[in-house]
């Protein structure tokens, strides 16, 4: 399971530089991140080494801010790679809230972060489909 | 040209008596049928029988909206409901509306202040006359559909809204007078330049217009605009309704009809009465209502009344045009709106502490208003479509509780202005 970072920003300039920088002076490095927008609003999702320390900062921050429970899927690095792992998620009847890339890999393998209901539940259905789902410890260090 | 001469250019001495007399009458009324009013004049150790000059008056506890509220709905009646024959309510700050109650003789002097306040501005038996105030529980459209009928002119009682069918009986009908509020009478006008109709269509002549703050500024639109004479008229639920005060031809100030209301201007702080040519907040006290009586009602409404004989040779005092408030009460599209309001729906919905800023804007002659609420973490949810039904849902229990539809804006914690003292809740950029 890895904990995202999810933030609630206006649509107004120097917002998302003022995310980055609080997460800059206090060391914590993105790994990962997603932004969804509509016209007045939008909602930051982040991939860091330490989702307590950032998720701390940036409530000292005045941010609105929640942590979320996602899931990290090695997907082969391939064309048709991403096609064929939500395939097997489709007929696990899995259904993906929203997904972004994750910008490290391991290996021949990129990673994907997906947002799911009960990911509790769907970590096993996932697995036994056959998709490798990376702990949090591992993610946060890649 | 006056409805009522006799009362209307009476002699101030002789109208004082007059005042004194109907003063004492319904201090008497409020004392032995309202505990409330019983309770607060011995509070105060006042009692009927002090009041021996209209100064006396300044004896009296004052009356606020609260007050009103707390005997929600009818104990501030001096009758039974057998002697009600119409209610009427206004909007309020927490869902409960303030209701006001008319005898039959209650309604017979609101038709004879607003016969006065129509002839003022020029109606006749003679003339069409288009109510497009709201009709209902609001007291514009009744109480000015009561005055006309009384005046004798013919009346088309449109109520508010449904423009292009209001601008084709305006033109098939004849209508010379149209009563409604000035934000409206400026769709009227701008909704008839784009049909590009021929103005020598329409007969009208004049408008009196009323139920919301406006300025000369947008008299002068107006009267450009429909090519019409604009009357300011005044009045609140409160007291009666319309029918309180209004201008003369003269447009120098509104005569409050004072025979029937006894003005003052108090300093709103202090509450000490101001003398002429200060500006100060309007109190009133009903002289002959019997329903609902109200002693020394604090308005809220700012103004200067002024003594000095009008042209018109009326000799009742002239307000002016009201000049704000000293609450943080607005009028958005004739509906009051408090902040008041929007908190308590946002405290509703589950923020602690919520966070607000209300945005009045003019655009294209319509009000809007903009909420901004500050999304707290407790609120937010990291799904868009969360986000987004919590505006929803805002807005629409925002809809039923001020009954004006607004725009929902969530932005960042702690991105809206903090002052010391009082929060900043509203900002008002109409060009009133």
């Amino acid at each position: 399971m890895i904990k995202q970072i999810s933030l609630f920003l206006e649509n107004k300039e120097g917002r998302l530089a003022r995310v980055c920088h609080v997460l800059g002076d206090n060391k914590i490095n993105i790994r990962a991140l997603s932004l969804a927008d509509t016209t007045d609003f939008g909602v930051l999702r982040l991939i860091v080494n330490e989702p307590e320390k950032a998720y701390e900062v940036l409530k000292e921050n005045k941010f609105a801010v929640s942590v979320t429970d996602v899931l990290a899927m090695e997907v082969s690095d391939s064309p048709g790679g991403l096609a064929g792992t939500l395939e097997r998620l489709d007929e696990a009847e899995i259904n993906v809230e929203y997904m972004y890339a994750f910008l490290g890999t391991t290996a021949e393998q990129a990673l994907v972060i997906i947002c799911v209901e009960n990911p509790q539940e769907a970590i096993h259905v996932i697995r036994k489909a056959g998709i490798k789902v990376l702990e949090g410890d591992k993610v946060y260090s890649l | 040209m006056y409805w009522n001469e006799h009362f209307e250019c009476m002699n101030r001495e002789e109208l004082k008596e007059l005042q004194l007399m109907r003063l004492k009458k319904i201090v008497e009324r409020v004392f032995f049928n309202v505990p409330f009013y019983r309770k607060k004049f011995q509070e105060l150790g006042v009692e009927p029988a002090d009041i021996k000059s209209l100064d006396d008056l300044r004896k009296l506890p004052f009356t606020t909206k609260q007050d009103l509220r707390d005997n929600y709905p009818f104990g501030m009646f001096t009758v039974p409901m057998s002697e009600i024959v119409r209610v009427h309510a206004s909007s309020g700050t927490t869902g409960k509306p303030t209701v006001v109650g008319y005898t039959r003789e209650d309604i017979n002097t609101w038709a004879e202040v607003l016969a006065r306040t129509l002839t003022c501005g020029g109606t006749t038996k003679n003339s069409v006359i288009q109510i497009a105030y709201g009709y209902g529980l609001f007291t514009g459209g009744l109480g000015i559909h009561y005055g006309a009928e009384r005046v004798g002119a013919s009346v088309i009682p449109m109520s508010a809204g449904n423009t292009k069918r209001q601008l084709m009986l305006m033109k098939d009908f004849g209508t010379n007078v149209l009563a409604c509020t000035p934000s409206y009478a400026l769709y009227l006008a701008e909704t008839l330049e784009k049909m590009d109709w021929d103005r020598d269509k329409l007969k009208l002549k004049y408008g009196i217009f009323g139920a919301e703050p406006w300025s000369e500024r947008m008299r002068q639109e107006i009267e450009k605009r429909l090519q019409i004479s604009a009357i300011d008229i005044y009045g609140l639920s409160e007291v009666i309704g319309p029918g309180v005060a209004s201008e003369c031809q003269g447009k120098k100030g509104l005569h409050i009809f004072e025979d029937h209301f006894l003005p003052e201007i108090i300093d709103p702080v202090t509450g000490e009465s101001l003398p002429f040519g200060e500006k100060g907040e309007l109190v009133f006290t009903t002289l002959t209502k019997e329903g609902f009586p109200v002693i020394r009602y604090r308005t809220r409404d700012i103004s200067i009344m002024t003594e000095e004989p009008c042209s018109c040779g009326r000799t009742h005092v002239r307000m002016s045009k009201v000049m704000g408030r000293t609450d943080d009460m607005m009028v958005i599209r004739g509906v009051n709106v408090f902040p008041t309001q929007v908190e308590a729906v946002l405290l509703e919905i589950g923020e602690i502490e919520p966070h607000y800023l209300l945005i009045v804007d003019r655009i294209g002659n319509l009000d809007s208003l903009e909420i901004q609420v500050e999304l707290s973490s407790s609120m937010f949810s990291d799904k868009i479509k969360g986000l987004e039904d919590l505006e929803r849902k805002i807005r629409s229990r925002i809809d039923s509780t001020l009954g004006i539809s607004a725009k929902i804006k969530l932005v960042e914690p702690h991105s809206l202005p903090r002052s010391e003292g009082k929060a900043q809740r509203v900002i008002d950029r109409r060009k009133i």
